[in-house]
């Protein structure tokens, strides 16, 4: 028998298309959710919500249901009115921001439908829900503000005590900056012989449907009080539960288990949260709540839900030289975690790939009597990308040129990085020249707009769009000393250790906060290439603030950027903690070892010695060097110097049922750059699942109310998303520009498919339909949005398009009424 | 999503549940699948104080050949009339539209007569069955039996001709042996109920069409028919054209929902275009 030793070098494993390790469990349904934890002596809360969107709350019978069968107690806003404290808003986006106090029980009066009245707290859920059928609430109708463009006009208010509707005004202008011209003056230029594209789209209100309907569990009988609960920022909560209700810090251990899914809903601190923490507190037991998918539809944060008027300025050879954006962005009724700095994040990116030589942003934050709103996937920066694209795709259709042309010739080319944009941030590194070129290879380009031309010319019923859309995106949040600058209450830096176990394995903890991204396979696989040992021999753990005492968890595509960065230097340091004591009892100097496949050799020898040997060395600890601690492990806590800058450029094929109005696509492709990548598998899945997430909001989602501030879409029957039926498959790829910013060279990826996947969709129908005067179709594109678009036009009334949407405006226009830099609506 | 609390009750035959409907009467609610049902009780849109589940009655179960008609159980599931030779020969339509409702999961749950006795009118088994002229058995107190043409089972939104104490037993479909048939159904995403759908089957002779039965799903409080499509069909050539003229008034006398999903003129013309689609496609055009 023939023997062939292989001595090849162990494959790295970043890079390696690793199967997650998490899946078996969560897949298998073998992991413990929230609402699987059963603690002895556990209460259950039902919450009675506000039917009315508007009301003040004039009396509450909760006799029957305090007699119901095993009830224990019955709570109202006014039993818990000094103790519930006020749901925190971190980042008031202005000093003079308008934040109403938000109870997490409604004292006085309920300001959407939804809202909390009544607490029953009972020995099981089922009992709970039964009693809370019997509290009986008398409301006075107040009047309601729903529609966001009338709440601007505070002819009637969302809460009357304020005084008005407008919460905050933030601007940001490149000349008043320093980072651009004048855009007044570049749109006047353009007036006089240049293009101007004017432009009115609406972002629709969306609502993140994770997996897991949110659980919480609250166990006051330690003496830490443990908080179970399903976020995606038990650190961050933790600070709040203490800071809000003054528990002191020390005192609080949140712990986030297996968590399904957040796309940012579950970046939130959340009034069943306070209130299981109030209830088990003041009752002394372990209290438990899961709402129901109603309740999570209806109650849980909603996202996007703004009106955005663009004015593109360019001259007729298709160079853009100004951009001016006025935002109405709807909070819904109260200012939440994040609130109106989501719409900020947007700020920096409506420039997006672009070399603008002026531009202004301003954002009017409202308050309305509608579900509150915060992140949601890609948060503020999906926003600005639909902007900015269909507004390229807009200027390209007036200028008959190719969309793809006039983006090159508008965005920053590949050896002029790192490039500061006019909205003031450096962009590291990027090659839109590859990513495109790959893309069209793929797509095939050229054949889709020759079949594109065939349908048009022999009026096919079915027409063929074909949509572009590029991105780029800032993540990695943040360095902390530009959250600072941005007034957001918190940092942006992220910590880890990693620690040799006695028997050679490691242990790394995280604080990340993973609720699906894959960080434990990843983290492995950048500890196992860090310390040379094997992938199975590395334990992530995440989630405990008792375990991962640092932390600021996981949103805004930060963890690989930051956390993993974090725990790449935690590991070096080990290896640094590690390399004196190798020294010592290898008999060398440490500048003789070189480390290298999780051993320390001796240069020019062959005596050395394993990490493994030095960690249970430094275990023992019985032949140390001089000022040497045992034991081998090491923290590191990462800031980030800038942000992370994916990009990628998107396409896709729409076929346009003109006879129905139905869409139905024909061909995804993205070429996306998130510099060096981990695992290639968990990059495409966070691709894919991005991308429908994305599709989802241009063709098939969008939360409605009707004119009494009931939630139309309370349920999967009506709102509807999207399964893997109603897709295709993509064509993912990558290209690679290495970040510049930290060790691995590594980008975010969590947000990319969702924030350019919804223009490229609404390009493409839009691009259908072109031939027909239609410039818009209102999102989600329905097809029968579609069919009334094409029936208009056809009637020759193509400003009727969409009832809201006016394809151009002119500044006296009514009906346009979106903040100017001093305030207030015109 | 708990339901208020009821009484559980499992016949295990026919006799039996109907006695616990005789006993119950109003404050009875049948289980005869569960995937409307179930829903509404855990929304507490409804809380009976009993729940009569046919799951156990055996003899409700089922699709047997009886020479010229099929007869389905009416607890029966999609999953199974999906299954059925007998059905996808005999009653081609059926099995067409069976196959659009929902997912496998839904389908292997609900059955086509708690579909029927439900009576939504988006629901995809009414324009079939009264497409092809079924008849509904129906049971009643002391062994009584009646049987209904489907024509006159639909009675309103979620209404029909089964009374508070009986029980929808057999759907009998005669067979359209050598009919092609085709389910247009109009959806945005592939899980939700119909916007609007058509049920058509054709007998085709030579090149044209000697017969044709359409129905409308969600044009109205009802399934529809479509008899003036009908109609103007026979003798028709089994061309685009011809079909178009034939089909272009499919939603005269419908009066379908406003809702989320579309107006009803929106649907008043996609019922015209999904009719013509259907015919052609029934009629292997």
């Amino acid at each position: 028998m023939t023997v062939t030793e292989n001595q090849a070098p162990a494959q790295p494993e970043v890079g390696r298309a690793r199967r997650r390790k998490e899946d078996q469990r969560l897949i298998t349904g073998r992991t413990r959710w929230t609402d699987n934890l059963q603690v002895p002596g556990m209460l259950h809360l039902a919450m009675v919500r506000s039917p009315f969107a508007h009301a003040r709350i004039t009396a509450i019978d909760v006799e029957a249901a305090r007699k119901a069968r095993n009830v224990v107690a019955v709570i109202t806003g006014q039993d818990v009115k000094d103790e519930q404290g006020s749901l925190p808003n971190a980042w008031p986006i202005t000093p003079e921001q308008v934040t109403p106090a938000h109870p997490p029980v409604a004292v006085d009066e309920v300001h959407f439908a939804g809202e909390i009245v009544a607490v029953v707290v009972a020995r099981s859920a089922a009992e709970a829900r039964d009693a809370a059928e019997l509290v009986d609430v008398d409301y006075e109708e107040l009047p309601a503000v729903l529609d966001l463009k009338e709440a601007a006009q505070d002819t009637v208010l969302a809460h009357p005590d304020l005084g008005t509707n407008k919460s905050a005004l933030w601007v940001f202008d490149s000349k008043e900056a320093g980072t651009g011209g004048d855009v007044e003056d570049a749109i006047r230029q353009a007036r006089d012989g240049g293009v101007l594209i004017e432009r009115e789209f609406r972002q629709q209100r969306l609502i993140p449907a994770f997996m897991e309907p949110r659980s919480v569990l609250v166990d006051p009988t330690g003496e830490q009080i443990t908080m179970w609960t399903a976020t995606q920022i038990p650190h961050i909560l933790r600070f709040l539960l203490a800071a809000v209700l003054g528990v002191p810090e020390s005192k609080v251990r949140v712990i986030a288990p297996d968590v399904g899914g957040g796309f940012g809903g579950k970046l939130q601190t959340t009034p069943e949260e306070f209130i299981a923490m109030v209830l088990a507190r003041r009752l002394g037991k372990p209290i438990k709540y899961t709402e129901t998918r109603s309740e999570s539809l209806l109650s849980a944060h909603h996202g996007r839900d703004q009106w955005q008027k663009l004015t593109l300025a360019a001259t007729k050879d298709g160079t853009v030289t100004g951009f001016k954006v006025e935002l109405l962005a709807n909070l819904g009724a109260y200012v939440a975690l994040v609130g109106g700095g989501v719409p900020v994040l947007g700020a920096f990116m409506f420039n997006a790939i672009y070399k603008f030589p002026a531009y202004h942003f301003a954002c009017q934050t409202v308050l309305t009597n509608t579900t509150w709103t915060d992140a949601y996937r890609g948060a503020g920066r999906p926003e600005a990308t639909f902007g900015i694209e269909r507004m390229m795709d807009e200027l390209a259709a007036e200028l008959d040129m190719d969309p793809l042309e006039v983006r090159e010739k508008n965005w920053i080319k590949h050896e002029e990085f790192p490039f500061t944009t006019v909205a003031g941030m450096e962009y590291d590194s990027g090659n839109y020249e590859a990513a495109t070129a790959r893309a069209k290879e793929l797509f095939d380009y050229d054949a889709l707009r020759r079949e594109q031309a065939e349908r048009r010319e022999r009026q096919d019923p079915v027409q063929l769009g074909i949509g572009v859309s590029t991105f780029t995106e800032m993540c990695g949040l943040a360095p902390s000393r530009v959250l600072g600058s941005l007034d957001y209450g918190a940092g942006g830096w992220e910590h880890a250790s990693v620690r040799m176990l006695p028997t050679g394995k490691v242990e790394v903890v995280t604080g990340t906060s993973p609720h699906g991204q894959g960080h434990e396979t990843a983290w492995s696989q950048i500890v196992a290439d860090r310390l040379g040992v094997p992938f199975e021999d590395v334990e992530v753990l995440h989630g405990d603030t008792a375990i991962s005492h640092k932390g600021l968890d996981t949103y805004g595509s930060r963890s690989l950027v930051v956390g993993g960065e974090a725990v790449v230097r935690a590991a070096d340091k080990v290896i640094e903690k590690a390399k004196p004591v190798a020294a010592h009892l290898l008999e060398a100097s440490v500048d003789d070892l070189e480390f290298s496949a999780g051993r320390f050799g001796v240069k020019g020898t062959d005596k050395g010695l394993t990490i493994q040997e030095i960690a249970l060395a430094s275990f023992a600890a019985h032949n140390l060097p001089d000022g040497i601690e045992p034991g081998l492990d090491s923290d590191a806590t990462f800031d980030p110097v800038n942000f992370s800058f994916p990009h990628g450029t998107h396409l896709c094929a729409m076929e346009v049922d003109t006879e129905t109005g139905e869409t139905r696509m024909r061909t995804y492709v993205c070429v996306d750059d998130v510099g060096v990548i981990v695992n290639p598998l968990i990059v495409e899945g966070q691709v894919h699942g991005g991308l429908v997430q994305g599709i989802a909001q241009a063709l098939w989602e969008g939360a409605t109310y009707d004119d009494q501030g009931t939630l139309v879409t309370g349920s999967f029957v009506d709102y509807t998303l999207p399964t893997a039926a109603d897709t295709i498959s993509f064509v993912t790829e990558n290209t690679t520009s290495p970040a510049t910013t930290n060790s691995l060279g590594t980008k975010g990826v969590g947000e990319a498919g969702t924030i350019a996947s919804t223009p490229c969709v609404v390009n493409a129908i839009v691009d259908a339909l072109r031939p027909l005067g239609i410039h818009d179709v209102e999102m989600p594109c329905t097809p029968e949005r579609v069919w009334r678009a094409i029936q208009n036009a056809s009637a020759g009334s193509v400003d009727e398009t969409q009832r809201d949407t006016a394809p151009h405006f002119d500044p006296d226009q009514p009906n346009q009424d979106t903040p100017d830099p001093e305030g207030g609506a015109r | 999503m708990i339901p208020a609390s009821f009484d559980y009750v499992a016949p295990q035959s026919l006799t039996d549940a109907l006695a616990a409907l005789a006993e119950h009467g109003d404050d009875a609610k049948v289980l005869a699948g569960g995937q409307s049902l179930l829903p509404i009780l855990r929304m507490r849109l409804n809380a009976p104080s009993v729940v009569i589940d046919l799951g156990k009655v055996t003899e409700l179960q089922g699709i047997s050949d009886e020479g010229d008609h099929l007869v389905i159980g009416a607890m029966t599931t999609y999953a199974a009339v999906l299954a059925s030779e007998a059905v996808s020969t005999h009653a081609a339509l059926l099995s067409k539209a069976v196959a659009t409702v929902a997912d496998p999961q839904i389908r292997h749950r609900g059955t086509v007569g708690g579909a029927l006795v439900h009576a939504d009118p988006a629901g995809d088994v009414g324009a079939p069955v009264l497409a092809l002229d079924a008849e509904l058995v129906i049971a009643g107190q002391g062994g009584a039996t009646r049987t209904v043409p489907a024509a006159d089972f639909f009675e309103d939104l979620f209404t029909t001709a089964v009374g508070e104490d009986e029980l929808l037993t057999q759907i009998r479909i005669p067979k359209h042996t050598g009919w092609g048939a085709h389910y247009e159904k109009f959806v945005r995403v592939s899980h939700q109920w119909s916007i609007v759908a058509v049920a058509a089957t054709v007998r085709a002779e030579g090149g044209s069409i000697a017969e044709a039965r359409v129905g409308l799903t969600n044009m109205g409080s009802t399934p529809l028919r479509a008899t003036a499509v009908e109609q103007a069909l026979v003798g028709q050539s089994a061309t685009e054209e011809a079909v178009r003229q034939a089909c272009a008034r499919a939603a005269d006398g419908t009066n379908p929902p406003s809702d989320l999903n579309g107006d009803a003129d929106y649907r008043r013309h996609l019922a015209s275009v999904l009719t013509r689609r259907a015919v052609l496609a029934a009629a292997g055009a």
